[in-house]
């Protein structure tokens, strides 16, 4: 029993992170059909940015804010502006396709620049263990979930109770009429692909420290974000919440309770069997297509 | 006449330089990206740092070495690949790869070649499918996991043990010697765990060696991965002392687990931290040209190129086909051939006897305990 309580512990720590990604991921979808298959390499590289902030003798909070920062230009600024911009005219399949070279061209670079070896990460939270309902649960799972559950919360409440959330939600309901209302459609875009990058900042400095500063640790986590987003719904934020809590509790409750070998099938046949008979996701809504 | 005396005495002279001046050619095929980046550029470094100091010192038989380098990946298809293409170009002797399973797909094509190979694998099996080309640089899996589990069962006196190994031939080798010693000296197996290559997530593993709640915990993967187990081993609070091979407390392994890695115990074939002076001084030179203190692949790696050395000036001629016959049975002495830092002796196999350390992690660095002695 102890072992169940400490797994789905675990598991909701990991699937918090997942759900950080996720919800950027979806983000993306819903203002400027922008499906990211880089986004595991974009939890990557900020790591590697304040990596690089410390080697040159920033302290750690300051390669923290400096990382986060520079993770919103390079991954929020510059890959809307260089890559989705321009390729976005093309339609949804080729931008599809350049985020795919540009998630190579990203591991490549930080192999090339780092090394292929990992490194280690300073964690945010000290090590140490806690007692809830009589179980010693590390301070760092309850960090992580902590930092992610306020994060999604904040967006939340940014998207739901500001003036500037609407805008965002008018500007990716339909573009056209938001257009004719007043609301600055562009800058509502630029801004989700900001708050993606900030999101996927905050899940590198999260994750790292367990995972370790790799060049190729964006593949299992794009994976699974990816399939968080479809399970939870694709077109719903909360739905990638829900996702991301599920895959990471299901991901650890198979390799439990399943086998190490087969942990990673088990998400995936769970997502076929949702993409089966609700192919909207558990929390999405079916969308009409338009001819 | 005379133009035919002096053009003969000119050819005669060029041969003569071209012989001597030639260099001798080897390949490394090795882990240089890939899960395996630790080991391969170690023993690059290793290998790069032995053959400048042989040229420093005119070479063998008065030629200089010369290596090409190629990366395997970390990947068997990718390392067969690489070996085919090294072999092809004809080397004197073939370096690498480091991991066993890479190792057991390329050792066929060397043998086939007639070409010796010197490697960094260390799966039980290996050496023992009758390979006549095949040389390790360190302990074979048979020869190490006997000496781990005496230890886990005479001196951490543990009745259970949980075995964490990875799911590949080196930790399939090793898991299966050790569980047969370990059953064989009375200790339990309460809990026989397979892992992925590559996994980032312990949390469900470490959640079953607790549930188990075994004396002693054998951890048997590769570095990252063992960095990545003892930081989950740390918070979820596991006390079970941890007790492992090289790849368990490599500095690699210490430099990314931090303090997880305090008090984890292993046996090591080799490690720059034994007490040594010959090691201690080829540490001080690879930390003065690399920036950072190399594993126990940095070694391989350098004995590597000296097996070469010593074998080539054993035979007195630079002789591809009767390199390997003359390294059989070969001992090498530390006292005749510095570079090979310890004596060593290898068998009919291509195995090696040598002394051994038992070492534990104290603060964030590697201690000998015990010097484990030469088995003949």
């Amino acid at each position: 029993m102890s072992n169940l309580f400490d797994l789905l512990v675990a598991g909701l720590a990991a699937g918090a992170i997942y759900a950080l990604v996720a919800v950027g991921f979806t983000l993306l979808w819903q203002t400027s059909q922008t499906i990211n298959f880089a986004q595991g390499e974009f939890v990557m590289l900020p790591a590697f940015l304040m990596l690089a902030a410390m080697h040159v003798g920033a302290p750690f909070w300051l390669a923290i804010i400096l990382g986060i920062l520079l993770s919103m230009i390079l991954l929020g600024l510059a890959f809307k502006m260089l890559l989705v911009d321009p390729m976005m005219r093309h339609g949804v399949l080729p931008l599809a396709i350049a985020t795919m070279a540009l998630a190579i061209g990203i591991k490549e670079a930080v192999k090339q620049f780092f090394s292929a070896e990992a490194s280690p990460f300073p964690s945010i939270v000290p090590t140490g263990d806690i007692s809830v309902l009589g179980h010693a649960v590390s301070l760092q799972s309850i960090g992580v979930l902590v930092v992610a559950i306020l994060a999604v919360f904040g967006l939340t409440a940014l998207l739901n109770r500001t003036s500037l959330g609407h805008q965002m939600q008018a500007a990716a309901q339909n573009p056209t009429v938001a257009r004719i209302i007043g609301v600055p459609v562009e800058r509502m875009i630029l801004l989700t692909f900001l708050i993606n990058a900030f999101l996927v900042a905050l899940a590198s400095l999260l994750i790292t420290p367990i995972y370790l500063a790799k060049f190729s640790s964006g593949e299992v986590l794009g994976q699974a974000a990816f399939i968080a987003a479809i399970v939870g719904g694709f077109n719903q934020v909360r739905g990638a919440i829900a996702g991301g809590l599920l895959i990471g509790v299901l991901d650890n409750l198979a390799a439990s309770y399943v086998s190490t070998q087969y942990r990673a099938a088990v998400p995936l046949i769970f997502l076929i069997v949702v993409i089966l008979f609700r192919p909207q996701g558990l929390l999405g809504r079916a969308e009409e297509r338009t001819v | 006449m005379r133009s035919t005396i002096l053009a003969g005495a000119l050819l005669a002279f060029a041969a003569a330089t071209g012989a001597h001046g030639q260099a001798i050619k080897l390949a490394d095929v090795a882990e240089l990206s890939g899960g395996g980046a630790t080991v391969g550029t170690n023993w690059k470094n290793g290998i790069d740092l032995a053959i400048e100091e042989i040229n420093a010192k005119g070479g063998v038989l008065g030629r200089k070495l010369e290596v090409t380098h190629a990366d395997s990946q970390s990947n068997p298809g990718v390392a067969r690949a690489q070996v085919q293409k090294a072999l092809d170009a004809e080397p004197y002797v073939l370096l690498g790869p480091g991991y066993s399973g890479s190792v057991k797909v390329t050792a066929p094509l060397a043998a086939e070649a007639g070409i010796a190979q010197i490697m960094g694998g260390e799966a039980a099996e290996l050496t023992q499918a009758g390979n006549k080309f095949l040389f390790r640089t360190s302990f074979g899996q048979q020869s190490s996991m006997p000496k781990v589990a005496r230890y886990i069962h005479d001196e951490m006196k543990a009745k259970t043990v949980a075995v964490v190994w990875v799911n590949n031939d080196f930790g399939r080798g090793g898991r299966d010697v050790v569980v047969k010693e370990l059953d064989r000296l009375g200790s339990k197996v309460v809990a026989d765990l397979s892992t992925e290559a590559g996994q980032a997530d312990f949390a469900a593993d470490v959640g079953k060696i607790k549930a188990a709640n075994p004396d002693a915990v054998f951890v048997y993967l590769n570095e990252e991965e063992s960095a990545r187990i003892l930081k989950e081993l740390k918070r979820q609070g596991v006390t079970a002392p941890l007790m492992g091979e090289t790849t368990l407390i490599g500095q690699k392994v210490i430099e990314l687990a931090g303090d997880a890695a305090n008090g984890a115990r292993g046996h090591v074939g080799l490690t720059t931290d034994a007490p040594v002076e010959l090691i201690k001084a080829f540490r001080d030179k690879f930390a003065k040209k690399y920036n950072y203190v190399p594993d126990h692949n940095g070694l391989k790696g350098y004995l590597a190129v000296y097996m070469v050395k010593a074998t080539t000036e054993k035979m007195g001629k630079v002789d591809s086909k009767g390199f390997a016959d003359t390294l059989h049975g070969l001992t090498i002495k530390a006292a005749d051939e510095p570079g090979i830092l310890m004596d060593v002796t290898f068998d009919q196999n291509g195995d090696i006897d040598r002394q051994s350390f038992l070492v534990e992690v104290v603060e964030g660095k590697q201690v000998v305990k015990q010097v484990l002695p030469k088995v003949k």
